[in-house]
């Protein structure tokens, strides 16, 4: 494998971060920034289209940092789960930044937009595709600075209020995270999450490799905003723009379920049996807590938000139930709720912007008013209950099947549950801001969004319907991630590839560095 | 098969585009495609009567062993000729009946999508497949039912179906995945091929219990039988389509195609009766308690649904024929009848059959038509409905089964005699009546389907041989899952079914005659109790109750409870695994030398002087107190440059901190009252504690050296620095310090962010996160 093939993996992450520097350099220049925004993100995407294609063929890939191979230094590497959610995770956010074009004005462009929204892909795409579980906080950190710096644009009082409860609560997070990686590595001495696989496996018996292991699940599940830690993201998401909150609820949670899976995976796929019992229940409430919490908001945003969490109940059940069938599942419902999370919130936005207000009993009449995003927040919403033929029905189908193999009962009835409540959501909300008739004299529609924010969260709902149609190929990328998880020989194989040689050598051998 | 199926879709989106460019008239043009349908199923017509079968396969998602298949048998093919036979008629009937209507392009639209969705459910194989037609029949009956979206009635009706019929398709995909996993094979016609291996096994009762409220739901049967009344709310047109004839017998049609599989058991013979001979009684009741045309068929729907699911319950052969002949009359009688009071209602503008009289010779068409649909209904002879009658009794009146049943079954019938007679007869004899606009016959399109639904109670009530071959017969064959001989006939000579025909008739007549006043009476009563339709709101007030209270709970929008959350999570995760497992707690004093001791309580001092002191400046200098402590613990194991810089960070902190607060009320206290106090230092007690027995515990597993030895050798050789901290900063984990870089320089531009918009009104009506 030449060298250059393995600067695949470094791409998705190293064309944002130059995008950052180039549009710092030319702070104030909107127009240069957000054609280097735009040119950066489709880079990123097509980089990563190529990195999926390449490990789909060849499997996993790595490469390692300055030339020091793990465990020594960081070594980057994909796999088809990795590179497969920096596809989607790229491509919404293209699609999210083309439509921001329409929400933001120059006022918020200037002020740092594309390079926060730049800063922030390079860090999801870090998170994604780093096999070192330091460096997987360093990327969290590059995430949350850069989302903070999101979600103050525009300077509204909610906004800050928002902004503050993110910030605290997620410093919380990244805080415990950090412990965790501390203590796992004074108990293992590395941080390479292929090398931890065999360390961590190899402890004695009495280490306490239950505790680390849900102080994992604690920190990486509040990043996910799972349960009974998810209530900082009602409390922020709704706040900033719409075209913000769009990819914070698309990409932020994915990141964090990601790890879960990872670190589950890879660095304790064995034991750690405390932490799996309690995902298991913490899974189970986060959907219908989330779920709950949608049916009870009166803001139009927050609910959303809601159903952000009562999806990632869904996801990490997957993870709880532990099956390979199960991961298939997670993964396809990552992708779907990527697509669907940012559709609904670009939808809530034009939604907002065209009846005027965001308590859904000041919605009303928007059937009439604007048909096209009528038609399209239906089709969004069935798809996030799980409705066939839209892209959520699969994950839910292979869950449910998985669960019932699995004798994961619990699982099986929250998934279900939460669907039935998220159904009854979408029809309630439906009826009441499109059905209903507005008010006599009301003003007329101000703007159904035109062509651009049309356009995007077009392209997102026709997305989630042909996958719902023609799931095929995301049944065999997701059934693929899931192998390679349950099967990391690969993975762990390309990540110590050269270390391995190093080690026969003992400290005193032939050099790390070529 | 497939293309069969997905026609209907493909037309739907192009449906008003149709309306647009031929008009009004677009029924007509959109016709012809239920049309060809049924002629495409009707050649199915000769082979499955001679007990062939079809399966039609297409990959979907083969890695999972789902694909779009399709399964013609005599049960089936009844289904899909019903559904496209009817659908012709409908489609022509709702171009006359919402002539000019602004959106009849997107009623046709929703309307062919049923008829795909509704193709596709009968037809499937896969299990799967099934319950995407399953729900995608919830889905557009949710749109038709809200199609006049402007009324509140409307929207609640149509919200209260999706959310029953929709809790009950999940319930389904359950059951039909347990299904699929017991029988090893997501086709339904190997899985009902040998239904022992489903009965046998342990989990025959949860499959059952889970399909049964998939078919319960849909079907109408007590207690969920609210829902169907009022959808109609929804124009005529559906109700006589989705809500009489079609899809509230996708849940009949699914017991009748799981009857092989599931069927036979005594726990489904006694829920199947109870629940259908339940509903057969309340719906009857219902029927005559209500005076609106559409609410009585209605209601005489849910309870011939309950019929059928009590005749599939017996499970006998007699019982099942009976159950497909009604299936067949009721699908030709309803539908008529329904499109009768719908043209009724436009060429009256009411529905109220209190005040319809006289109609006959204004609305002669709509008159035969409806004459004789109420005759089948009310099942007199010759009509088909006679005969399905007559076989009921044949089914209840089998040697072994309790008399109870014939009687459920005769009062049941008597009512709906009662009824047929109220809405087919009553409307159009007698003086013409008080109506708010003069009576006039409709076009074609309103009379044709239900005088065509109707003449075919008739000739096939006297041409019995040919429902028998082609439709009766298969289905029944198909429902029992063994071949039975079925021969039906109008006069099998004077016994026992012809008694219980005669006394229906009687008890009917009776109610008739007594119809007004019983009706009054039902309403006082029935209206004085409390009432599922009561319950559902109940229901759903009570779950939005519940989840704003569980929202509350958690989300109280202040951040010191959110971090009391937090911490009390962290609490639960240190300190409960190290109690159950018994790890830790016992702390040996480690071997250190007494400077270390010092230090730490230097550390310890400062730390828990912190929550004491009222003065915020205090309480920052404390801070640095800490600060200090740990920049010494660096100095004493080996780290200098460590050291220097915590001592930096340190002092810069404090002095930022202060000057930060130079410009707040520096003097404030945040005193925050004893019983949180002692709150805060429980959980924070709590942590440290557990911290510092898990790191002990931790500190007393050697450390793997492999790295650190690896850096002290490359170091200087390879790396070609002295200092291997910072070689290990720029070379060996040099990426991330580019990334801690990457976070200070965001950090910045955040920041630039922040100062940005802060001249912007906060005033505004926004508002910070509501504690509600």
């Amino acid at each position: 494998m030449s060298d250059l093939t393995a600067w695949l993996v470094v791409w998705p992450v190293a064309i944002p971060l130059i995008g950052v520097a180039l549009t710092v350099i030319l702070w104030g220049r909107e127009r240069a920034q957000t054609n280097i925004g735009v040119i950066a993100i489709s880079l990123q995407l097509v980089s990563s289209i190529v990195l999926l294609q390449h490990v789909w063929e060849n499997g996993p890939l790595a490469m390692a940092m300055g030339g020091w191979s793990a465990p020594f230094g960081i070594a980057f590497a994909a796999d088809v789960f990795g590179a497969g959610l920096t596809v989607a995770a790229s491509l919404v956010a293209l699609l999210v930044l083309i439509y921001s074009l329409a929400d933001t004005n120059a006022d918020h462009r200037r002020a740092g937009f594309i390079p926060l929204i730049l800063a922030l892909m390079a860090g999801v795409a870090g998170a994604f595709l780093t096999a070192d579980i330091f460096n997987l906080y360093v990327w969290f950190e590059v995430t949350l600075i850069s989302s903070f710096g999101l979600m103050v644009l525009g300077g509204r009082r909610e906004q800050l209020d928002g902004a503050v409860k993110y910030a605290f609560l997620n410093l919380l997070a990244t805080t415990f995270l950090l412990i965790a990686i501390a203590l796992l590595y004074g108990m293992t001495g590395t941080l390479s999450m292929a090398d931890l696989t065999g360390k961590v496996a190899a402890l004695p018996a009495d280490s306490p490799i239950e505790i680390i292991a849900l102080l994992f699940l604690l920190s990486l599940g509040m990043k996910a905003a799972l349960f009974p830690l998810h209530f900082w993201l009602p409390a922020a998401y709704h706040t900033p723009l719409p075209a913000v909150s769009a990819i914070f609820a698309a990409l932020l949670t994915k990141v964090g379920v990601y790890s879960l899976i990872r670190v589950f995976m890879l660095v304790f796929p064995d034991g750690a049996d405390i932490a799996r019992e309690a995902m298991i229940w913490v899974a189970v409430a986060t959907m219908i807590v989330g779920a709950l919490g949608a049916l009870a908001e009166s803001d139009i945003r927050r609910v959303v938000s809601f159903t952000v969490v009562s999806g990632v109940g869904v996801m990490v059940g997957g993870i709880a139930i532990g099956t390979e069938a199960a991961l298939l599942g997670t993964t396809f419902y990552m992708i779907h709720s990527i697509i669907i999370s940012a559709a609904l919130f670009m939808a809530t936005g034009m939604i907002v912007r065209a009846g005027g207000g965001t308590r859904i009993a000041d919605l009303a009449g928007l059937y009439k008013g604007a048909p096209f995003l009528a038609v399209a927040f239906l089709l969004c919403g069935l798809s996030l209950a799980g409705v066939p033929p839209f892209a959520g029905f699969w994950p839910k189908v292979y869950l449910v099947q998985a669960g019932l193999e699995a004798g994961a009962y619990g699982i099986v009835a929250g998934i279900l549950i939460s669907g039935f409540l998220t159904l009854m959501l979408v029809g309630r909300i439906f009826a009441l801001v499109f059905w209903r008739a507005a008010p006599e004299g009301a003003p007329a529609v101000a703007s159904d969004g035109g062509a651009v924010m049309k356009g995007t969260l077009g392209a997102l709902t026709i997305l989630t319907f042909v996958i719902g149609v023609y799931s095929a190929p995301v049944v065999n990328a997701s059934g693929r991630a899931a192998a390679e998880l349950f099967a990391p020989d690969a993975y762990i194989g390309v990540v110590l590839g050269r270390s391995a040689q190093a080690d026969a050598g003992g400290v005193e051998g032939p050099g790390a560095r070529p | 098969m497939l293309a069969a199926t997905l026609a209907p879709f493909v037309l739907a989106v192009f449906a008003p585009f149709v309306r647009r460019r031929v008009g009004d008239s677009a029924g007509w043009a959109l016709a012809v495609l239920p049309a060809a349908l049924f002629i495409y199923f009707a050649q199915f017509l000769g082979p499955v009567a001679s007990g062939e079968t079809f399966i039609f396969s297409t990959e979907w998602v083969p890695a999972l062993g789902i694909a779009l298949s399709f399964y013609v048998d005599g049960l089936s093919l009844l289904f899909a000729l019903l559904i496209t036979f009817i659908g012709t008629f409908i489609v022509l009937y709702a171009g006359a009946y919402l002539k000019g209507h602004a959106d009849l392009g997107r009623f046709f639209m929703f309307v062919l999508m049923f008829m795909g969705s509704m193709l596709g459910l009968v037809l499937a194989d896969n299990v799967v497949t099934l319950f995407v037609f399953w729900e995608l029949t919830s889905i557009t009956s949710f749109l038709l039912i809200g199609f006049n979206h402007d009324k509140a009635r409307s929207r609640r009706a149509a919200l209260q179906a999706l959310v029953v019929t929709g809790g009950g398709g999940l319930a389904l995909l359950a059951g039909l995945l347990l299904m699929a996993q017991v029988g090893g094979s997501m086709e339904l016609s190997t899985l009902l091929a040998d239904g022992d291996v489903l009965r046998e096994h342990p989990w025959y009762l949860a499959i059952l219990v889970l399909v049964l409220a998939g078919a319960f739901t849909k079907s109408a049967q007590v207690p969920f039988h609210f829902w169907l009344p009022n959808a109609m709310e929804a124009p005529t047109p559906v109700s006589a389509y989705l809500h009489s004839a079609t899809m509230v017998k996708a849940g009949v049609y699914l017991l009748a195609r799981m009857n092989p599989g599931l069927g036979g058991t005594d726990i489904w013979q006694i829920i199947l009766m109870s629940f259908g001979g339940a509903t057969l009684l309340t719906g009857a009741i219902l029927a005559l308690r209500n005076t609106d045309l559409k609410l009585m068929l209605a209601q005489t729907t849910v309870a011939s649904l309950g019929l059928l699911v009590f005749l599939i319950g017996i499970g006998e052969p007699l019982a099942i024929q009976a159950a497909m002949a009604y299936l067949f009359a009721h699908s030709m009688f309803k539908g008529a009848l329904f499109m009768v009071a719908g043209s009724i209602d436009h060429g009256t503008g009411t529905r109220d059959v209190r005040r319809l009289s006289g109609l006959g010779r204004v609305m002669p068409f709509t008159a035969a038509a409806a004459g004789l649909a109420a005759l089948s209904m009310s099942g007199l002879p010759p009509f088909f409905g006679f005969i399905a009658k007559e076989w009921v009794y044949k089914g209840t009146l089998d040697g072994s089964l309790p008399l109870l049943l014939t009687a459920v079954a005769i009062t049941g019938n008597a009512l709906m005699f009662a009824v047929a007679f109220l809405v087919g007869f009553k409307p159009f004899f007698g003086k013409p009546g008080d109506t708010p606009h003069k009576p006039h016959e409709g076009s074609v399109g309103l009379w044709i389907g239900a005088l065509t639904l109707a003449a075919l109670s008739l000739i096939f009530g006297l041409f019995s041989g040919l429902a028998e071959t082609f439709f009766i017969g298969p289905a029944a064959v198909a429902v029992a899952g063994v071949p039975m001989v079925v021969d039906l006939y109008l006069w099998g000579g004077f016994k026992a079914p012809v008694v219980a025909s005669i006394i229906t008739v009687a008890l009917g007549a009776f109610f008739f005659w007594q119809g007004a006043r019983l009706s009054a009476f039902l309403a006082r009563v029935v209206d004085a109790l409390w009432g599922p339709d009561k319950g559902y709101d109940q229901f759903m007030d009570g779950l939005i109750g519940l989840a704003r209270a569980v929202t509350n709970l958690f989300q109280t929008g202040h951040l010191r409870r959110y971090m009391l959350f937090t911490f009390l999570t962290l609490a639960a995760v240190l300190v409960l695994p190290q109690v159950m497992l018994g790890n830790g707690f016992v702390v040996k004093a480690p071997p250190i030398d007494l400077l270390v001791w010092a230090i730490g309580l230097l550390a310890f001092v400062g730390a828990l002087a912190i929550p004491f002191t009222r003065s915020r400046l205090a309480a920052i200098m404390l801070m640095g107190v800490l600060g200090l402590s740990v920049a010494f613990v660096f100095l004493l194991f080996g780290a200098p440059d460590l050291a220097f810089t915590q001592l930096m960070v340190e002092t810069l902190s404090v002095v930022i901190l202060a000057l930060v607060l130079a410009r707040l009320p520096v003097f404030g206290t945040d005193w925050r009252g004893y019983p949180r106090f002692v709150r805060d230092a429980l959980i924070a007690g709590a942590i440290g504690i557990a911290m510092a027995t898990l790191l002990v515990s931790i500190t007393s597993v050697p450390l793997d050296l492999t790295l650190s030895e690896f850096f002290s050798a490359r170091s200087y050789t390879e790396a070609y620095g002295r200092n291997i901290v910072n070689v290990i900063l720029v070379d060996f984990r040099a990426l991330d310090t580019l990334g801690e870089i990457a976070v200070v320089a965001v950090a910045g531009v955040a920041v630039l962010c922040l100062l940005a918009f802060r001249h912007i009104d906060h005033d505004s009506e926004d508002k910070p996160e509501a504690s509600s």
